[in-house]
């Protein structure tokens, strides 16, 4: 079985961690930038659709502050998807929104990423720079915000 | 969970399921009639096309299935498309996938309250055209019909009559072999012909 091939050393108390990683950046990036990358790190092998595309939607929860219930914050459009390559690796995926290329280019490079054969160079040519393109991003939002940063001395000083 | 899965499911999930609904529907509605389902579907060993469609249409998570053990093979195959509730305990049941005929007594067969509480019996068998030949009468055929099936037991006809007697209580079966299927209501009549 595929599936039960272990990462590449992964700490004990999380074993899914490597796989958690790229799953993260791979829901956060473009299809055409998956697509594109998938293209140029050794191609887009055969494959099959198992499940989806398709859309749906799901209830998000919050908590009221670090004790309170959970409620409902409101429903959010998913599309999820799952293929299967043809040398037996299965890959999901659960974006947000609707975009079905890009739930499927994200499931099928989960797929290839659990191919022990591909998983160090899919992670160094795909997964790397979509992360360094994510962060680079969330830098950027993050120094502007930090410009218009308030500095709150009178708060500071009471509790000093 | 998707570690035994290799099969989609329904090419096009809304218009498959709904096309495979309305003949279990009309299966149920005029007992004994053939219908043909999942003629593209590429169902999981040891389930045939039209058992799986069946399968894909009707079960979900608010659905427990008990399935035979025989048909283990397609356990992950069901949880991962139908999102189904498996138990193992038939007595939890709403459906139950078996490929032989289970003992009926072990399922539940509803309430006087609640008559449709009871089990819906997905039974796969080898061939519905040929073998074994059953007269069916009563709700929804005008005059008797017959009916020939491969692979139910010698005494099919005395459980049946059990079944029927516990009426508006009961369990109903929908027979599938191969792409065919149909349906023996608990309210119909069945006798060797």
């Amino acid at each position: 079985m595929p599936d039960n091939q272990p990462m590449a050393q992964p700490p004990p108390d999380q074993p899914h961690a490597a796989r958690r990683h790229w799953i993260s950046v791979l829901a956060r990036a473009d299809a055409v930038a998956i697509a594109e990358l998938l293209g140029t790190s050794g191609g887009i092998p055969e494959y099959r659709r198992l499940r989806g595309p398709d859309a749906g939607l799901v209830m998000v929860r919050g908590r009221t502050g670090g004790g309170g219930a959970a409620f409902n914050l409101g429903e959010m459009t998913v599309t999820r998807c799952t293929v299967r390559t043809d040398a037996g690796f299965v890959g999901h995926a659960y974006v947000a929104g609707r975009d079905e290329r890009q739930a499927e280019m994200a499931a099928l490079a989960d797929a290839l990423l659990q191919d022990p054969t591909r998983q160090r160079r899919l992670l160094a040519t795909l997964i790397e720079p979509l992360a360094a393109t994510q962060q680079s991003g969330r830098d950027a939002t993050a120094a502007k915000a930090a410009a218009t940063r308030v500095q709150f001395f009178a708060m500071r000083n009471m509790r000093a | 969970m998707s570690a035994g899965v290799s099969l989609p499911g329904f090419a096009d999930p809304v218009r498959d399921a709904q096309a495979t609904f309305r003949a279990v529907l009309d299966a149920m509605a005029r007992p004994g009639r053939l219908h043909h389902v999942g003629q593209n579907l590429s169902a999981p060993a040891p389930l045939d096309r039209a058992t799986a469609a069946v399968l894909l249409t009707l079960i979900d998570n608010e659905t427990p299935l008990w399935v035979d053990p025989i048909a283990a093979a397609a356990r992950d195959w069901l949880a991962f498309h139908c999102g189904a509730a498996m138990t193992d305990a038939p007595g939890d049941a709403t459906f139950a996938l078996a490929l032989s005929m289970p003992n009926l007594d072990a399922l539940p067969s509803g309430t006087h309250e609640v008559p449709e509480s009871s089990v819906t019996l997905i039974l796969q068998i080898p061939a519905l055209d040929t073998g074994t030949r059953y007269r069916l009468s009563g709700p929804g055929l005008r005059v008797p019909t017959l009916l020939a099936v491969t692979g139910l037991p010698q005494d099919f006809a005395r459980i049946w009559h059990e079944n029927h007697a516990l009426y508006p209580r009961g369990i109903d079966v929908v027979l599938c072999a191969g792409s065919t299927l149909t349906a023996l209501p608990r309210s119909v009549t069945i006798e060797e012909a």
